[in-house]
């Protein structure tokens, strides 16, 4: 963990709103692990004044990627960084995903951007694991397919793929998924990781999620981020430290 | 060496430097010592310690706004046994001043916790947290009331043998009313100030954007408050002046000690940068040698009207 300022290889807007941030920086991208994130500085002035959290997209050598959409000063500021621009990084931070467990396949279950992460974690999971990837949005627009491959998409509207929710196309198609021990890796917004959450229970599957939750520092020493635990309910768990990646049954959602 | 003198007393306390770490902004120092060399600090103030341990608020804590932000935590922290316990190896570590915050519901509680902790040797001086606006018993509900105040004060200065700082709401009229209070009830120095009270909503779903309603503002959206306060204490009262309250780099450092401050402590700027501390003390001591001032101490209250 440590601050360094990085500088910008490449913005590509890959739609719209949506940003592809590649940055030159050797020390994070040699040692981060899919799932862990980095908190941003976008600007040195005083609005925005905190650090936003990002998840990293994809690691390349000496490059990683970030994505994110426009959602506030703090993204719109992000993307309008060119070459050379430097961004001023702390991390990495968090946990990241458990790749090593005892599970032939993997089943990533993404909502929106929370599709973010995958690339990164499918590159870097071992190749005799299958994956199927399910990815679902509100509308055809919030669907990102960057980087990932073989997805299954779902949308409330019914504007591309299967119409419902990701977790009723997951419980639809789940019978047909091969593989003698399955774990399911989500990241999206909380109702959808509620559903999933009701959904490995009932099937018993293992489950590990990216939770998000507003944070100031990133690293534990602001407690801003809490999550219910059902491990300790005595007192709550911090997205940022013990997390942000936590086996579903841990958590309340 | 350092050719500057940049020691400072507040009160009875001798620190190297005027630079301290505020309370809930470096949790127990363990993660913050991995950016700053804690060595090198005048000293650090612990995250809000009660007799028991305390959950916090549920999320959401923390909403940014313009220059500044809002804060609802809920005073969570593991409690002073678990603080002697797992918490204090790890300070022992260390050559700094080690200030220990106490927040509490009860006056009694505000004693006992101080009797307990007195028993650590480690901790130089207490600074008391009469001025949380984040739970619904105890905090701002002494820091609005002069009396319990200044009897908060009396009572834990009898039980420890270490200095006592009250840390100072500045949600009341006058603030200078609650310093002398301090200084009557025997108290050695005061901080100033916690957080603002303030809100934010969220225009769509019409709720308030913490789960708490009303969070603690800080930030440097408050600095000219938090100036304002301290000088109001420095021209009325005669107590050391411990000043926070949006101190992001070295110039606002100064501008503290120019209005009445003798010490500082950095706040919110440790969440954006927790290397600060250091740099900023780099800073100031460039700045001492530019100006020929050979102690820093000579700044505090050396302000012209």
């Amino acid at each position: 963990m440590f601050i360094i300022k990085a500088p910008v290889e490449k913005s590509i807007e890959l739609d719209h709103d949506i940003y592809l941030l590649k940055i030159f920086c050797p020390e994070i991208s040699h040692i981060i692990k899919p799932g862990q994130f980095l908190n941003i500085r976008v600007s040195e002035s005083m609005y925005p004044l905190l650090r936003r959290p990002f998840s990293v997209c994809d690691v390349e050598g000496d490059h990683f990627y970030l994505m994110f959409n426009i959602f506030g000063e703090g993204t719109r500021i992000l993307s309008r960084k060119h070459k050379g621009d430097l961004i001023d990084i702390l991390g990495p931070l968090g946990n990241g995903f458990n790749l090593d467990d005892d599970f032939d396949t993997a089943i990533i279950v993404a909502g929106g951007l929370g599709a973010a992460p995958f690339p990164f974690f499918s590159r870097s999971l071992d190749n005799k694991k299958k994956i199927y990837t399910f990815i679902g949005g509100r509308t055809h627009s919030d669907i990102i397919k960057y980087g990932i491959k073989n997805i299954k998409v779902s949308t409330d509207d019914g504007s591309e793929g299967f119409k419902g929710t990701i977790v009723q196309l997951l419980e639809k198609e789940f019978s047909s998924i091969e593989g003698k021990k399955l774990k399911i890796f989500g990241c999206g917004p909380n109702p959808m990781l509620s559903a999933l959450k009701t959904f490995c229970v009932k099937n018993n599957v293992e489950c590990e999620v990216s939770a998000e939750c507003a944070m100031a520092c990133g690293f534990g020493i602001c407690q801003g981020c809490p999550i219910e635990s059902t491990v300790h309910p005595e007192t709550y768990y911090l997205v940022c430290k013990d997390g942000p990646i936590f086996n579903i049954k841990d958590i309340v959602i | 060496m350092s050719k500057i003198d940049l020691s400072v007393n507040i009160g009875p306390l001798k620190l190297r430097n005027p630079i301290l770490l505020a309370s809930g902004t470096v949790g127990y120092g363990n993660e913050i010592s991995e950016f700053t060399d804690l060595n090198k600090l005048g000293g650090i103030v612990t995250k809000s310690l009660s007799l028991k341990p305390r959950k916090g608020n549920p999320p959401q804590r923390i909403v940014e706004t313009p220059a500044g932000m809002l804060n609802a935590i809920g005073l969570a922290n593991v409690g002073v046994e678990a603080f002697l316990k797992e918490k204090i190896p790890f300070l022992k570590k260390f050559d700094v001043p080690l200030i220990c915050n106490i927040a509490a519901s009860t006056v009694e509680e505000y004693v006992e916790c101080t009797k307990i902790l007195t028993q650590e040797e480690t901790i130089k001086a207490f600074e008391i947290n009469v001025s949380c606006p984040n739970v619904k018993e105890g905090g701002l509900q002494f820091g609005n009331d002069v009396l319990k105040v200044r009897e908060i004060t009396e009572k834990v200065k009898e039980v420890t043998d270490r200095p006592v700082i009250i840390k100072l709401s500045p949600n009341v009229s006058y603030i200078s009313e609650f310093a002398k209070a301090v200084k009557e009830g025997g108290g050695d120095a005061v901080s100033a100030i916690n957080t603002l009270v303030g809100t934010s909503f969220n225009i769509n779903t019409r709720k308030p954007k913490i789960h708490n309603v009303n969070g603690g503002l800080s930030g440097p959206a408050i600095k000219p408050i938090a100036l304002a306060k301290v000088l109001e204490i420095s021209r009325k009262v005669d107590i050391p002046i411990i000043g926070i309250g949006g101190i992001m780099n070295w110039k606002d450092v100064i501008e503290f000690m120019i209005v009445g401050a003798s010490a500082i402590q950095l706040g919110t700027i440790n969440f954006i940068d927790p290397s600060a501390a250091g740099k900023i003390l780099n800073e100031l001591e460039e700045f001492c040698i530019k100006q020929k001032i050979n102690k820093i101490s000579d700044l505090t209250s050396s302000y012209k009207l």
